[in-house]
């Protein structure tokens, strides 16, 4: 069970304009400006459920995933996990967490990765007989058993992290974060990934929560989302819900051959260019396959895609809305 | 503590996979106290008795000195502490269930060892066989042998427990630079390591006397070459043992000060 009340964070920046002349004057006196990492935030994450914790860059993500596993210590509200305040029972609580940083990496550089596993095995104090259990499933589910006996130094991105999300399960937590697990992979790596952190929410009721760039993550793992801009939670429900909002509209795109793509009341013309073409459709008033018919019926169709919204564009009319 | 025997192993297997620089450090070292010797001798030719030490207390310092450098050098730190504080990929250490000052000490303690481990068996072999009065020579009875050998572990730690703030420094400073340079080259003046303590004027040496480098490499050295024997070792010993504790508390107070403001930058 995780709970977050109130959580604010603020960090002071230290700022000066460029030149030389403002590079002295800072020698003397600094200016600094304090951003506001994290506003008010609250919320609850009930035991084996699976979470994605969505928002663009700088947005608090990270700096929330760090109070959560007790890196950080926030200015103000109370964060309980199972129990325990994670920056102030860091030791007890950290056991009971795994914790993957997709930009930064665990394993040891310069040994193969099955010790950087036992070094891992040491630190957590993990039972020889559950170690040796909990490594072959994950070897077999991961698919790691030839990699695991190279330096990682040696390991592609992707060989590697699937060995760094290997290595934070060692000692079975209950609490999984991963923090943008998916990054530069490729999409065979994005789907092993995937998967396997499908099936160990499923099997062990791991709860995760996971922070992504990617919308096909959230897709393919998540039904619960929270989405974070500017410090504040601005959404936090189903990913259909999210998907709903601000939906109104759609744009489709269409390459045809005829005379000019027709407009009517519910429809217009963004852009009619040699035979492409991307048309707004107010879907209150029109469905998309009405549209497509109504289209098909003045033009020849070649191609046809349906655009919907980014989760960026969406968290960006999000701002709008909020007015922050 | 079996986790901290296994981060020592692995800290340590790794060190010990770069041959070839400690083939390069073992030449170094040699040209090294060659020289340091050569211009000693040629002062020692104007008449002994001026100097502190005997000629021969003095050969077995220096070569001492060269083949536990990796152990007691003081400019010497780990790349990857200080990275690890200034990139944030400290995050997974600070995810892990254990003592983060512990850890560093550890760490720190395997990579002198593995790359000490390497050099100075070839360095006192060879510094063992060198003609009369240039060699080393065994310590004066087996009792100051064995204080050597306690007080080397002594002062290997105060040391590391040194470093360590110069390490937890990079927590306060983002840069660790300036702070590591002004550092090593105080510590290498007053640790010995320039000119061995005993050579320091009359006046100064009760000021380095109370300073922690001293309780380094110094005092090992001067039991083993019989420079300091008895009462007055074990007098030293016991200074070695309440740095060792002054230093260890005070870096462990600025750590958990500094973890407590900690910001993982980045990501």
């Amino acid at each position: 069970m995780i709970e977050l009340r109130n959580i604010n964070k603020t960090f002071k920046v230290a700022k000066r304009n460029a030149g030389f002349s403002e590079a002295v004057k800072a020698l003397f006196k600094k200016d600094y400006t304090y951003i506001h990492a994290l506003r008010d935030v609250s919320f609850t994450i009930g035991d084996g459920e699976m979470v994605g914790y969505i928002g663009p860059n700088g947005a608090g993500k990270s700096s929330t995933i760090k109070i959560m596993s007790g890196i950080l210590t926030p200015d103000s509200g109370e964060c309980v996990i199972n129990g325990r305040t994670p920056w102030k029972e860091r030791v007890s609580h950290v056991r009971e967490i795994g914790v993957v940083f997709g930009q930064r990496s665990q394993l040891w550089w310069d040994v193969p990765v099955i010790d950087s596993f036992e070094l891992i095995r040491d630190i957590y104090k993990v039972e020889e007989g559950q170690y040796k259990k909990t490594l072959s499933g994950l070897i077999e589910l991961l698919d790691i058993g030839e990699i695991v006996k190279t330096p990682a130094r040696q390991l592609s991105l992707g060989q590697r992290m699937r060995c760094e999300i290997a290595a934070s399960l060692l000692h079975s937590p209950k609490i999984l974060f991963l923090d943008e697990p998916t990054i530069g992979l490729d999409a065979v790596s994005k789907i092993a990934v995937r998967e396997f952190i499908k099936t160990i929410n499923r099997e062990n009721k791991t709860t995760v929560i996971l922070t992504t760039h990617d919308m096909q993550d959230i897709e393919a793992l998540t039904e619960r989302i929270i989405l974070i801009g500017r410090g504040r939670i601005l959404l936090d429900g189903s990913l259909s819900a999210l998907k709903s909002r601000n939906s109104s509209h759609k744009t489709l795109r269409v390459d045809y051959v005829g005379e000019g793509l027709p407009a009517s009341e519910q429809m217009t013309v963004i852009k009619d260019l040699n035979g492409h073409g991307e048309m707004l459709i107010d879907t209150d008033r029109l469905s998309v396959s009405e549209a497509i018919s109504y289209i098909s019926s003045r033009v020849e169709i070649k191609d046809l895609s349906v655009v919907g919204e980014t989760i960026d564009e969406t968290v960006v009319s999000l701002y709008k809305e909020f007015e922050i | 503590m079996k986790q901290y025997l296994s981060f020592f192993r692995i800290r340590f297997i790794a060190g010990l996979q770069y041959r070839a620089a400690a083939w390069a450090g073992i030449s170094t070292q040699f040209a090294w106290g060659g020289m340091t010797l050569l211009m000693f001798w040629a002062f020692y030719q104007n008449g002994e008795n001026s100097f502190p030490m005997s000629f021969p207390e003095l050969s077995s310092y220096i070569w001492l000195q060269q083949a536990l450098l990796a152990m007691f050098m003081a400019w010497f730190f780990d790349q990857e502490i200080f990275e690890s504080i200034t990139s944030g990929g400290i995050a997974y250490e600070l995810c892990r269930p254990c003592d983060l000052y512990g850890m560093w000490f550890v760490k720190n303690m395997a990579v002198r060892l593995s790359r000490v481990l390497l050099r100075c068996v070839p360095i006192l072999l060879v510094a063992a066989f060198l003609p009369e009065p240039f060699g080393i020579k065994l310590p004066p009875d087996g009792l100051s042998a064995l204080l050597f050998l306690v007080s080397t572990v002594l002062g290997f730690l105060v040391l590391v427990s040194f470093s360590m703030l110069i390490y937890i420094s990079a927590f306060y400073t983002i840069s660790p630079m300036g702070i590591r340079i002004l550092a090593t080259s105080v510590t290498e003046f007053f640790t010995g390591a320039l000119i061995p303590i005993p050579f320091f004027p009359e006046a100064l040496q009760p000021v380095i006397y109370a300073l922690p480098f001293a309780s380094m490499q110094n005092t090992p050295f001067l039991i083993y070459t019989g420079h300091i024997g008895g009462a007055e070792a074990l007098g030293s010993m016991a200074v070695q043992l309440l740095w060792l504790f002054a230093l260890v508390l005070t870096g462990r107070l600025l750590m958990r000060r500094a973890l407590k403001k900690v910001v993982v930058q980045g990501g």
